[in-house]
């Protein structure tokens, strides 16, 4: 029972990041290029994470991959802000 | 059944990292080709995994993409604000392009000789040796080096002169950053979304270090994982704008450049004086020695990877600023420093008055 909603909560995650993918090779611009990405890929992460955490033993490994989320989420916001401002900031300069 | 899926994996990994490394060298845009060595890091970190040494897969992620990326973007940025000297420029536009493929070739000639002597000694060591002999010898002392994870043990104490001579090599490295004059000025604030993630990085960085260092006695981690990941809370600190990253100032730095190999003599001359061979640690002190050396290699690494970073001496102007800070006006860390603090008539604090005030500006 829990193989299989782990399995399906990393199959979905996959999907997720395919989505991102896509969409970082197919958009058309920038900006729906970095939110495909960044949404996509966040709750693709998270759904990863969840169906390994139900995988694994221990709580230690648990809360690892809950501190890699969380990192990752922290990490991708920020730096998808950087590079859209940048991004903005060129457009009205030149 | 599983063995197929991770031969296709390993297939991916090996065919991801010859395109990656391919696509980093042949393209002409130097950022898309750092940011491709970068992706081609982390591919690599993901192969030594595979390859069962989660040590080195760490320092290739933490080194070979983390800090080197930031190292050489921060290097194109710098190329790209200030084009190459007049001198380097006028060599190039009128050389013969007879002598530029001419050398291109010779390069690629030598690389190629120097690969496949590479390949041809592996494939030589991988023969003549008996398998598993160097496994077993270690497994067999691992008791008496005082931790238990084997890479260490033989970092640190088997082969301990080879990670002292590492060490030499990085203090000499940065005798040579320190040669090249001034670092680069720092970068403007990034804005109040980067600040926020520099506030609760930082400490995890730190953190994360000291777990690697202390890990490394029985587990993946190490001097030089901590090291990489100690340094990187500095770069984040810079990249948010600090003038202040962490690095001690003055002669307190010198002391922690030279941390790593002055706490390896140390312990060795002491070991000789007390009768033992030069860094023949005595079995029940062994883990406190190694502890001892990783903890000061752990902060000489990470200044070294900071200058290098940096990319010449840390600025007085740090200094001075922190200085008027404390002496004239007493603004709580964090805040922009007031232009008055400064009282130094150096060209260095009229460019920092002038810095902050753009930063005051900005806010």
């Amino acid at each position: 029972m829990i193989d299989v909603l782990s399995a399906l909560l990393v199959l979905a995650g996959v999907g997720f990041y395919l989505t991102g993918s896509i969409g970082l090779l197919r958009l058309p611009d920038l900006y729906s290029r970095l939110h495909a990405l960044t949404k996509a890929d966040n709750l693709g992460l998270g759904l990863l994470v969840a169906g390994l955490a139900l995988h694994s033993q221990e709580l230690l490994t648990v809360l690892k991959l809950l501190l890699i989320w969380l990192a990752v989420l922290a990490a991708s916001a920020a730096s998808a802000h950087l590079i859209a401002r940048h991004a903005r900031r060129q457009e009205t300069t030149s | 059944m599983s063995d197929t899926s991770l031969l296709v994996l390993d297939g991916l990994l090996v065919i991801s990292l010859v395109t990656l490394a391919w696509t980093a060298l042949a393209g002409s845009d130097a950022r898309r080709s750092v940011i491709l060595f970068m992706a081609f890091g982390l591919v690599l970190a993901a192969a030594w995994v595979r390859l069962l040494a989660p040590d080195v897969a760490l320092a290739e992620a933490a080194i070979g993409a983390g800090l080197a990326g930031a190292l050489l973007l921060a290097a194109v940025r710098e190329q790209s604000r200030q084009p190459l000297p007049a001198r380097i420029v006028s060599k190039r536009s009128h050389n013969k392009p007879g002598v530029n493929i001419a050398l291109q070739w010779a390069v690629s000639v030598l690389c190629a000789v120097l690969a496949g002597t590479l390949a041809w000694a592996l494939a030589h060591a991988l023969n003549s040796a008996p398998q598993n002999a160097l496994p077993r010898a270690v497994s067999a002392n691992l008791e008496a080096s005082g931790v238990s994870n084997p890479v260490t043990a033989v970092l640190l104490n088997f082969r301990a002169y080879d990670t002292l001579l590492e060490l030499a090599v990085l203090l000499t490295a940065v005798l040579g950053i320190f040669a090249l004059g001034p670092a680069r000025p720092g970068y403007q604030s990034a804005g109040p979304v980067f600040d926020g993630l520099a506030r609760w990085l930082v400490p995890v960085l730190i953190l994360t270090a000291g777990y690697l260092l202390w890990v490394g006695a029985h587990a993946p981690g190490g001097a030089f994982q901590a090291g990489a990941t100690l340094a990187a809370a500095s770069v984040v600190l810079r990249l948010a704008g600090r003038h202040q990253i962490g690095l001690p100032q003055g002669p307190a730095l010198r002391v922690v450049m030279a941390a790593g190999v002055g706490m390896f003599v140390l312990v060795g001359l002491g070991l000789l004086v007390a009768g033992r061979p030069f860094l023949g640690y005595p079995p029940p002190w062994a883990g406190g020695l190694i502890l001892m050396i990783e903890s000061a290699a752990t902060l000489a690494i990470a200044a070294t990877l900071v200058l290098a970073f940096l990319g010449g001496q840390p600025r007085p102007l740090a200094v001075r600023v922190a200085r008027g800070r404390i002496a004239a006006t007493p603004i709580p860390t964090g805040k922009p420093v007031s232009p008055e603090g400064i009282r130094s008539t150096e060209p260095h604090a009229a460019e920092a008055c002038h810095r902050i005030q753009e930063t005051q500006k900005r806010c």
